[in-house]
């Protein structure tokens, strides 16, 4: 039960990892985007939509491009929005609270859409599209898995996207705080007056890093789509799995391999009530307020800590223009 | 001198630099300069005359209206603060340019392009040399947050020496240093100009532009007005050039009459955020019927100074407000904007940041001029009548020009919002009022409204206190004029007796006692 509630909670905290790692991505850049939920959506959707495509036209199927097109599809749609934002707050110097929750709203809807209109295509009674086929190829596990008890179920029976994932992680982590490129633009989001200064192109960093980010981030709809729901979508199904990435981003410092971890906890604990016997569905409810209520103890804590380096990049949500006086 | 290594050519030259904000303000206007290897020019001049945005014109960050630089005798064209450091040129900011939460080498390091591998330990060393070099004391992976306002200078100046600069401009580097620092930090760059390297510093004391430099550009009102060679000047004749020609200006200036002390200030002392004084044993007393104007170089403790005995600032010492009426000492220190208006101190304040502590933008005229009296009336609702009375008042006497008096204020232009700010503090009919900057950015005919305007609260018996930048303006309004130098009183004159140079000394006077320099080197 154990092993099977952990795998659970890794399966469960993928998506969050890739949202919070695509968001501290963005964040270290100094662009707030409160848009991640969108985007993750409209990733996961983009994924949906190419697969749909694909197994309605293609007579057989063949693996690596039944793999190959929804990851290019969702990678698309999620750069799109990732532009939208940066047009929008980098080139215009809009304001990132408002245009980032416009493009959660916006992002929410354009996956409504597709998904009611491929249901329509479909013809079907549910409103639900089922891509088992392409499924069956993201969720493809290695084979030894099954042959190694508890520990092949917590840590290998996972699919590519999940260690993709970690992996992802661990790299966005490398490059912030060992290379040349992540210390300007960790630069960027701290004081971007000193980085242009230095001479670092501001603008490019900041388009660089949110494009970037939002593609990690449309990861995290694929993977829910393909491998957590079995390659179903409905509507509004991936839920509020979006925020919770941006909560992880707070609980992990802005280091991406702390989210690691906090996935996995935050995971956990959105899970948690499925294995207490005997919860009714408002006792549910609240055990699914976990992760949030962490997120805010653990904010309380470091706002009392006052550690520098556990704050968020100084100039965070702040537009750049350097001739301002 | 070092005749050593000067060179023929200059290493820069500006020829013409011109720069508008916003199409208006020109905050430079047509100016020349010229620096050699082996030199240290100072660039002299008072707020607001142009020093700090023709430095941001050579380091890049502005692109100037009109204007030719040349490098080493070659026009170069500087977009971005990036030509400029492949031109060899690197600025200290005023306002250091430096990220919190990383170390100093980080800092150094960055934007610099190199192939090589990032190797932080290398970076280490390699600044270790540079400070060894110099005589800097840093620690090289100690992070800015925790470090003091000199170390991050050195941070800055190390920072400039890695990417191999030969031209330095410094702005206003010593501001914030101890004497001690101070002669510390000339050392380096005597050392820096015998080195080959050509150094431009912008100051406004003038015991360091005698001590230091080679040469001196004064600056006033976005021009040049002359340069000369240090060794053949001397302060009268750099104030003189700095604070320019007296300039007549007719204000009606009244005898005070009925003078009472109606503010006794006693050894007041506050600290800033650096934990640096910026007020030190101040003592004076605003009278009743009578101008006091507050002269200083930008940042002096004007700000400080108007705010602590406005309540919004924590300070040590006494501030005694005798009431006309009954004759009572109420003591004004450690106590809030409200708790003083319940003593029954009629106290208005005109804030040098108009849209950040007087008025707020998005709101319009009515409802600014209600911030004042929201507290009136009845119930819980806002009772407009009274407010959208004043407001129609203001706009008709001090003819403010707006659409309308739901006009949000942000739309108005400087001169008028700032009218309605003055208008709605005068309407309290205050015992004091403090004013500072209350005609920046205005034009001449409002500026002499306002001039107007607190001649006349004075004739009504109000103690008012004027903080201005304009000294012509100083004293031919005020009666007397209370000289503020990096915080410490540095003389209080008689406006009517004083004269521009007497008031440019005190100003640029070195008042710190503990100081090793004082004056010439």
């Amino acid at each position: 039960m154990w092993a099977a509630f952990l795998r659970r909670a890794i399966m469960q905290g993928i998506p969050l990892l890739f949202g919070s790692t695509g968001e501290i991505v963005t964040e270290k850049s100094g662009n707030l985007n409160l848009g991640i939920p969108g985007v993750m959506y409209v990733g996961g959707i983009g994924g949906v939509i190419g697969a749909f495509l694909y197994e309605q036209n293609a007579t057989k199927l063949n693996p690596i491009l039944a793999v190959l097109i929804p990851l290019l599809c969702s990678l698309l749609g999620s750069l799109l929005m990732g532009l939208i934002y940066c047009f929008l707050t980098v080139s215009l110097r809009a304001n990132q609270n408002v245009t980032g929750l416009a493009l959660t709203t916006f992002g929410v809807g354009v996956g409504n859409f597709f998904g009611g209109s491929l249901v329509k295509l479909t013809g079907s009674d549910v409103p639900s599209i089922n891509l088992t086929a392409t499924s069956g190829y993201f969720s493809a596990t290695l084979p030894i898995a099954d042959k190694l008890g508890w520990f092949g179920q917590i840590f290998l029976s996972h699919s590519f996207l999940a260690y993709l994932a970690i992996f992802m992680a661990l790299g966005s982590s490398f490059f912030l705080f060992k290379t040349r490129a992540g210390l300007r633009l960790r630069a960027v989001g701290e004081s971007p007056a000193t980085a242009d200064a230095a001479g670092i192109n501001v603008e490019k960093n900041k388009y660089l890093a949110t494009c970037i980010g939002s593609m990690i981030a449309g990861l995290g709809g694929l993977y829910y789509v393909m491998d957590y729901a079995n390659g179903v979508w409905s509507n509004d199904g991936f839920g509020d799995r979006g925020w919770l990435a941006i909560a992880l981003v707070i609980f992990a410092v802005w280091k991406p391999h702390f989210s690691i971890l906090g996935s996995i906890l935050f995971g956990g604990l959105y899970i948690v009530h499925n294995y207490i016997p005997g919860l009714d569905v408002s006792g549910q409810e609240l055990f699914k307020m976990l992760p949030y209520v962490v997120t805010i103890l653990f904010l309380v804590g470091t706002s009392i800590g006052k550690k520098r380096e556990a704050q968020p990049p100084s100039s965070l949500g702040l537009p750049y223009f350097r001739e301002e006086r | 001198m070092a005749e050593n290594q000067r060179s023929e050519v200059p290493a820069i030259r500006l020829k013409g630099i011109t720069k508008a904000f916003a199409g208006k303000v020109v905050a430079n206007d047509n100016i020349d300069l010229s620096v050699y290897h082996g030199q240290i020019l100072s660039i002299l001049g008072e707020n607001g005359s142009g020093k700090t945005t023709l430095m941001n014109v050579i380091s890049g960050i502005y692109f100037p209206d009109h204007g030719h630089i040349y490098v080493d005798g070659e026009e170069v064209v500087m977009r971005s603060p990036k030509d400029a450091l492949r031109h060899n040129i690197g600025m200290i900011h005023q306002h250091f340019k430096l990220v919190d939460v990383f170390s100093a080498t980080e800092n150094i390091i960055l934007g610099l392009e190199d192939k090589s591998r990032y190797d932080l330990k290398q970076c280490v060393k390699q600044v270790k040399e540079i400070a060894n070099q110099y005589g800097f004391e840093i620690d090289p992976e100690r992070k800015i947050y925790d470090m003091s306002v000199s170390e991050k200078q050195t941070v800055e100046i190390i920072k400039v020496l890695y990417r191999g600069a030969d031209i330095l401009i410094l702005d206003e580097p010593t501001a914030v240093l101890t004497p001690q620092e101070t002669e510390k930090l000339f050392g380096v760059l005597r050392k820096m100009r015998d080195e080959g390297k050509a150094i431009i510093i912008i100051t406004h004391k003038l015991h360091e532009v005698l001590s230091l430099s080679d040469k001196v550009t004064v600056l006033c009102k976005g021009k040049n007005v002359g340069t000369v060679v240090t060794a053949q000047t001397n302060e009268e004749e750099l104030t003189e050039l700095m604070v320019g020609k007296k300039v007549i200006l007719n204000i009606d200036r009244s005898e005070p009459k009925n003078v009472q002390p109606r503010l006794i200030v006693k050894n007041l002392n506050c600290k800033g955020v650096e934990g640096v004084d910026v007020l030190k044993d101040i003592n004076f007393t605003i009278n009743s019927g009578e101008i006091l104007g507050i002269a200083g170089i930008a940042g002096s403790g004007q700000k400080e100074l108007l705010e602590s005995i406005a309540g919004l600032q924590k300070c040590e010492g006494e501030i005694i407000f005798m009431d006309p009426e009954s004759g009572e000492e109420k003591d004004l220190r450690k106590k809030t904007p409200l708790q003083i208006r319940d003593l029954g101190v009629s106290l208005s304040f005109v804030p040098e940041d108009r849209l950040g502590m007087g008025l707020v933008g998005n709101m319009n005229i009515v409802d600014n001029i209600m911030l004042r009296s929201y507290n009136k009336g009845k119930g819980v609702f806002l009772n407009r009548t009274e407010s959208s009375e004043l407001a129609e008042k203001i706009i008709k006497d001090l003819e403010v020009v707006t659409p309308g008096k739901t006009t949000p204020i942000r739309r108005l232009s400087g001169g008028n919002v700032q009218k309605v700010l003055v208008g709605r503090e005068i309407a309290e009919s205050p015992t004091v009022l403090m004013t500072a900057y209350p005609v920046r950015g205005l034009d001449i005919n409002s500026s002499y409204m306002i001039y107007n305007l607190l001649n006349n609260q004075k004739e009504s018996g109000t103690a008012v206190v004027f903080v201005g930048e304009d000294l012509d303006v100083l004293i031919a309004l005020c009666d007397r004029i209370l000289v503020l130098s990096s915080g410490h009183v540095s003389g209080i004159v008689d406006a009517r007796k004083t004269s521009k140079a007497e008031i440019g000394l005190l100003m640029t006077q070195n008042t710190n006692k503990d100081g090793a320099s004082d004056g010439r080197a």
